[in-house]
């Protein structure tokens, strides 16, 4: 069969097809690119923001000025602070419910499912929540990027199909020497669900990097900011004078508005294109669950 | 019969401490929400406590259903909306079943694992390189004028009449792989067996593809369809709120952003809140009919 397929010839359709696919790949890529390259385009070029294949002057002015603004610096370490406490609590809490919820001897257990399923089918909305949390005291306050995103019906759903799959006869072994509950939870169950944690902690991971929504509605201070909302305002409200004052500082002069803008996308886009490569299958297969349990 | 279930539900206060926590947190910040809605149908002011504010009825409801700038957003919205699912719905589809034909499985991976990386990068950064492909000496108009398409710049995200194509385009952009993951893991679960009867048959590639590849697909063509018309009255509200400006404001606001500029920028909460509540009713409605008429046409339904 493989070399039946192997000696079909390759035809005008095969052809046309393969170049549509290089023509997506290269759509897929260039707007990555483009940004790459202007960001270490010489600030004369970069404001043109012209198609370049490679930059017309190598230059790394643009980078100075970003890494050394104490502003995005900033950003960057609540960024990197809520993605990485975002995703440890998100993982931990879900798991902990969900193991509960796998048990089918747990008392209310299809009470707590159905309770559980309601919060999918009706929310409160924007406005309830943000009134919520004001009352709460999250307004303002590094929480809110942790708390109200520390569960979601869908990871539980994933933890409790997967933690379903280990042989009972792992946990009552441990039961008989002796685990509590949650010795049996940490010792035993979780190690046998890195494959989904892994899934479950990129997806959590990659929305607390890239969300910059949370940062417009709910922080006003600007040491709370989280990097991709320092970007929101310095793209779409192209308020950058922070930066400019920066690179006037540094260099004398002022930069262009969009080398900066372009070295500081960059900045912000370098830990996901970094780790792309190794973590894709884990995200590919995340949809794949999701996909055969909705 | 219940001193039983007390005594087990004592005797299991581990695990029962692993799940309560879970059902206060859901009771907090999903159950609260939803009991506040209620403010829709009061003035509330965000001084006083909820339960002091004064009950106004419909009040909210007649006043948003006379706003021409509800209307306009209901029009954005569905604007939207239908451009992507008229001209949008079919092209993961399409490109899911062209690359199934790819015979390299290297290559195959290949543009799957680079057709789903746009996904992963924030609204902030690819909404910030569209509005430079799309302002002054940009891009487009670099290309456009080579082209010989227009003799001058357009500065086309300030022009209203382009916002919706620029949404439509930018999210095709940055999400037709990604949204063609479930397909190709359809088209993975095929038996190569239907292929090969087929074939000693004689049906060609676009019969095969036609009566074999969407055939069998077709339950999960038809729950992401339901899930599209369902979701009609939403938007992408990162990549609206990062394309939007004041000179195309008119054709930008959406539903979404309506409700976040009468809640959150003018402080209406109740007149919003009443919004949002129209919304969630007409949502759900539309989501039942969907999946009865999707039911009725294909057989195929979410429940």
């Amino acid at each position: 069969m493989v070399n039946r397929t192997k000696l079909r010839r390759i035809g005008g359709f095969e052809i046309t097809n393969g170049l549509l696919m290089l023509a997506v790949c290269f759509m897929t890529l260039y707007p990555m690119w483009f940004v790459l390259v202007n960001s270490f385009n010489a600030a004369e070029y970069a404001v043109l923001g012209t198609v370049n294949w490679l930059p017309k002057a190598f230059s790394l002015d643009s980078y100075r000025v970003v890494f050394n603004n104490e502003n995005m610096m900033h950003g960057f370490l609540i960024t990197a602070l809520r993605t990485i406490i975002g995703t440890v609590v998100h993982v931990l809490f879900t798991a902990i419910v969900a193991y509960g919820l796998s048990k089918t001897n747990l008392i209310g257990r299809k009470f707590y499912m159905k309770y559980a399923l309601i919060t999918m089918l009706f929310s409160g909305g924007l406005i309830p929540t943000f009134l919520l949390m004001t009352k709460l005291g999250l307004y303002n306050n590094f929480l809110v990027f942790i708390i109200p995103a520390m569960y979601s019906f869908f990871d539980m759903v994933i933890f409790i199909s997967f933690f379903r799959t280990i042989p009972d006869s792992l946990e009552e072994s441990a039961k008989v020497d002796g685990a509590s509950d949650y010795g049996v939870l940490f010792r035993i169950v979780l190690p046998n669900s890195m494959a989904v944690i892994a899934t479950i902690a990129l997806f959590s991971a990659v929305y607390h990097w890239n969300d910059y929504y949370q940062g417009v509605i709910y922080i006003r201070s600007q040491e709370l900011l989280p990097l991709q909302t320092m970007l929101y305002k310095i793209i779409a409200e192209n308020s950058m004078s922070f930066m400019q004052q920066q690179a006037m500082a540094q260099f004398g002069a002022r930069l262009p508005g969009n080398s900066i803008k372009f070295a500081s996308m960059m900045v912000a886009t370098v830990p996901i294109l970094l780790f792309y490569p190794f973590i894709q299958r884990y995200l590919v297969k995340g949809v794949m669950i999701g996909a055969i349990k909705g | 019969m219940l001193q039983g279930r007390i005594r087990t539900f004592v005797r299991q206060w581990q695990l029962q401490s692993m799940v309560i926590p879970g059902i206060i947190w859901m009771f907090i910040f999903c159950y609260i929400p939803m009991f506040w809605l209620i403010i829709a149908f009061m003035d509330y002011s965000i001084a006083k406590p909820m339960l002091s504010s004064p009950f106004v009825g419909f009040k909210h409801f007649e006043d948003f259903l006379t706003d021409d700038r509800f209307w306009r957003s209901i029009r954005n919205t569905l604007g939207m909306s239908s451009i992507k699912l008229v001209l949008g719905f079919a092209i993961p589809i399409v490109f899911s079943l062209l690359l199934n034909e790819i015979r390299s499985v290297r290559m195959k991976r290949t543009v799957q694992t680079i057709s789903y990386l746009p996904h992963f990068i924030a609204w902030t950064i690819f909404g910030g390189i569209m509005l430079n492909w799309l302002g002054e000496g940009g891009v487009i108009n670099q290309l456009a004028i080579g082209l010989g398409l227009q003799d001058r710049e357009v500065l086309f995200n300030s022009e209203p009449k382009y916002f919706w194509w620029i949404t439509f385009f930018s999210d095709v952009l940055k999400e037709t792989g990604w949204s063609a993951i479930i397909y190709i893991a359809a088209i993975a679960g095929i038996d190569p067996a239907l292929y090969e009867a087929a074939e000693l048959d004689g049906a060609n590639r676009w019969q095969r593809m036609w009566h074999i590849t969407i055939q069998s697909i077709r339950p999960t063509i038809a729950i992401l369809f339901i899930l599209a018309v369902a979701g009609i009255l939403g938007s992408n509200f990162d990549q609206i709120f990062m394309l939007k400006n004041n000179m195309n404001l008119k054709m930008a606001e959406s539903l979404d952003l309506y409700i976040y500029n009468m809640g959150l920028v003018s402080g209406r909460y109740s007149f919003s809140t009443a919004v949002l509540f129209a919304r969630s009713i007409v949502a759900l409605w539309l989501l039942l009919m969907a999946n009865y008429a999707s039911k009725k046409l294909s057989g195929d339904g979410i429940f």
